[in-house]
């Protein structure tokens, strides 16, 4: 019975589809992929605007998953140290802390994103008059430029970048969209990280700390053996999902003109028209994203899990 | 000299804290100093004044804005009633009259939502913008969501396959992906699956909120129906209630309250989120905020603006969140 219903819905569902698409004049299938893309994408992997749509929605996938790599390294660190110091004995910074994480987190973070790409990045300095630190980071209205180590005859070497003309020559670029969205993605994840981490510290009963200390373990000791093992054990569950946040938040990209999954794919939308297949690429590679992860921090998870007899 | 506080004991003892408060006294002193010389003397606020009423209401047209003006009295009007009842019933214990009007004001808040809608109305909604169609957007949201996720939670938890399957794949499909695309896919899809019924902007965005938040709402709501005993479902089924009632009077009331924390916690989410409409071009409090950055006049003022709108949503997540929390302790108060 319940099944007809279903059934009878879906069919529904469908007939009005077609009738939707030949509303508009299209037709399903991914034949589009395969015809030439036509517009341009400011950064990635080797890509001219002479390639298919399915290179061009490559770009896009490699550009999620470069920003989401380094977001998942910055705001881990960023979260562990705000977490760690939001439990700090020291009256100042443990409220420092606490501003931190109680201003990002209930601001929103495509309002986060703009403003540091439009207050923050698009205001710095042309190149000639870049801000320099130690003589190798310039940071500029047209991005960031880090010193590489590159290998030269077998042995690593570090190229700096130079001023040469109109632009600075060897190193890393990051341009200013990727730099606003990685800061504003390390900042907001990495605040609810330190929640995470905090609760889990707090988590881990005091009779432990006496107990390791009544053995003699210093307080270094103390975290590393017993305190850390089992703080990570109620860590990892609400951690995955931190994680799986700054991927799926990487999407606002889109906002700010970076060339991500999302923001390729509506591109690719507009272009074609064809928004059943590419919504349905999108939403494919950021659900295996998902499902991914999981399963990785899953492993791990049962690598830290409590063994009992 | 009498004892010093415990906190200000912290500030120099041990002696590593007395470096870590040099340290971030400095920081903060620098820190603090920038930001006051930006505000007093670099930042240009005249940006706000003009741009004030595009940022409450949008492009709400000046002479119909007692219809907003009216709703916003109205509220206010019911929540001072409100407040009163509650006060009276405090200070003289439950009269009798008491049970009569709080019945009369959970119907007017109930009806509160529609009437608003339909009094706006009178306008189209593609004039709405500002912080007005964010409090709309939110409350709206966090009024279809619930029931929603409810449903879905006890979907999941379902004797029929297809249907704790069906809402297992609806809950980690949305979960798995972000919402611009949940938002993306009403504004472009619901068109082509509902070719007939033409569904206003607004009210696509409206569906790509309740739709995601549903989701994440359920996965809450779910936490909180495995918390209670089976048991209580016995005992309830063994004094005769009917199966729909079990839920009503026995599992629900205890599955909402325990996680309350997490239905409000996703409230808070969806009220930042909702500010993603700005990316459809809607013209909520963020997009308008976006829109008068892009007049040449006012160029250059972004930290400005969005300082500003910064704060709003400061205030409306903080205020909703020690909402929560007084909500959590009347309902642990209730049970002791």
């Amino acid at each position: 019975m319940l099944l007809a219903v279903l059934a009878l819905l879906a069919a529904a569902a469908y007939a009005n589809m077609q009738r939707g698409l030949r509303a508009l004049g299209l037709e399903l299938g991914f034949d589009f992929l395969r015809v030439e893309a036509g517009f341009d994408i400011a950064e990635g992997p080797a890509y001219s605007p002479g390639d298919t749509y399915a290179r061009a929605f490559w770009v896009g996938v490699v550009n999620t998953l470069r920003v989401t790599a380094v977001g998942l390294v910055g705001a881990t660190v960023v979260g562990v140290v705000v977490g760690v110091t939001r439990l700090s004995s020291n009256w100042l910074v443990r409220s420092l802390a606490a501003v931190y994480v109680e201003v990002v987190r209930n601001v929103p973070l495509l309002l986060q994103l703009l403003f540091w790409y439009g207050a923050v990045f698009l205001q710095l300095p042309p190149v000639r008059q870049s801000i320099t630190w130690l003589g190798v980071i310039h940071v500029t209205q047209r991005g960031i430029y880090l010193p590489r180590l590159v290998w030269q005859d077998g042995r690593p070497l570090w190229e700096v970048p130079v001023l040469q003309g109109f632009n600075f020559r060897g190193g890393v670029h990051l341009s200013p969209e990727f730099a606003a969205l990685v800061l504003g993605l390390v900042i907001y994840t990495g605040a609810f990280i330190a929640e995470v981490v905090r609760g889990a510290v707090q988590s881990v009963p005091r009779g432990q700390w006496e107990a390791a200390e009544a053995l003699g373990l210093g307080h270094l000791q103390t975290l590393r053996l017993v305190v850390v093992p089992q703080a990570l054990r109620i860590i990892v569950p609400p951690l995955t999902n931190q994680y799986l946040n700054l991927a799926k938040n990487s999407s606002l990209a889109v906002a700010i003109g970076f060339p991500d999954l999302f923001s390729v794919g509506h591109t690719i939308l507009n272009q074609t028209g064809q928004s059943i297949p590419v919504f349905v690429m999108i939403m494919a590679t950021y659900l295996s994203m998902s499902l991914v992860t999981s399963a990785l921090m899953n492993l791990y998870n049962r690598r830290v899990r409590l063994v009992e007899r | 000299m009498g004892e010093r506080p415990a906190w200000w004991q912290t500030l120099y003892s041990p002696w590593y804290n007395a470096l870590l408060t040099l340290a971030a006294g400095a920081a903060v002193l620098a820190g603090g100093r920038a930001a006051i010389a930006w505000a007093v003397r670099w930042a240009r606020w005249d940006v706000l004044w003009p741009n004030l009423r595009l940022l409450l209401v949008g492009t709400y047209p000046p002479d119909q804005v007692w219809r907003v003006q009216a709703c916003v009295a109205g509220l206010a009007l019911l929540a001072a009633a409100t407040a009163a009842v509650r006060w009276l019933e405090a200070r003289r214990g439950r009269p009798p009259w008491a049970e009569r009007a709080r019945l009369a004001l959970g119907v007017a808040w109930v009806l509160s939502l529609p009437v608003v809608v339909g009094l706006l109305s009178g306008v189209r909604t593609s004039l709405w913008g500002g912080l007005l169609v964010t409090l709309l957007l939110a409350v709206g949201g966090i009024a279809l969501s619930f029931p929603l996720g409810v449903l879905l939670a006890l979907g999941r938890r379902s004797a029929w396959p297809v249907v704790r399957l069906l809402s297992t794949l609806y809950i980690e499909v949305v979960r798995g992906v972000p919402l611009v695309t949940v938002l993306f896919m009403a504004q472009i899809l619901l068109p082509i699956f509902l070719p007939e019924v033409r569904l206003d902007r607004l009210l696509r965005a409206l569906a790509g909120i309740t739709a995601f938040s549903a989701a994440y709402l359920a996965e809450a709501v779910r936490g909180g129906l495995q918390g209670v005993p089976l048991g209580q479902y016995e005992a309830a089924h063994a004094l005769g209630l009917s199966g729909a009632q079990v839920l009503r009077l026995v599992v629900l009331p205890q599955a909402l309250r325990a996680v309350l924390p997490a239905v409000a916690g996703q409230f808070i989410s969806l009220l930042k989120d909702t500010s993603l409409v700005a990316i459809m071009g809607i013209q909520d409090l963020l997009g308008v905020a976006r829109s008068v950055l892009a007049n040449p006049r006012w160029l250059g003022r972004q930290a400005e603006v969005y300082v500003f709108v910064g704060l709003v949503y400061w205030a409306l997540t903080y205020s909703l969140s020690a909402a929560s929390r007084r909500l959590e302790q009347r309902g642990a108060a209730g049970r002791g």
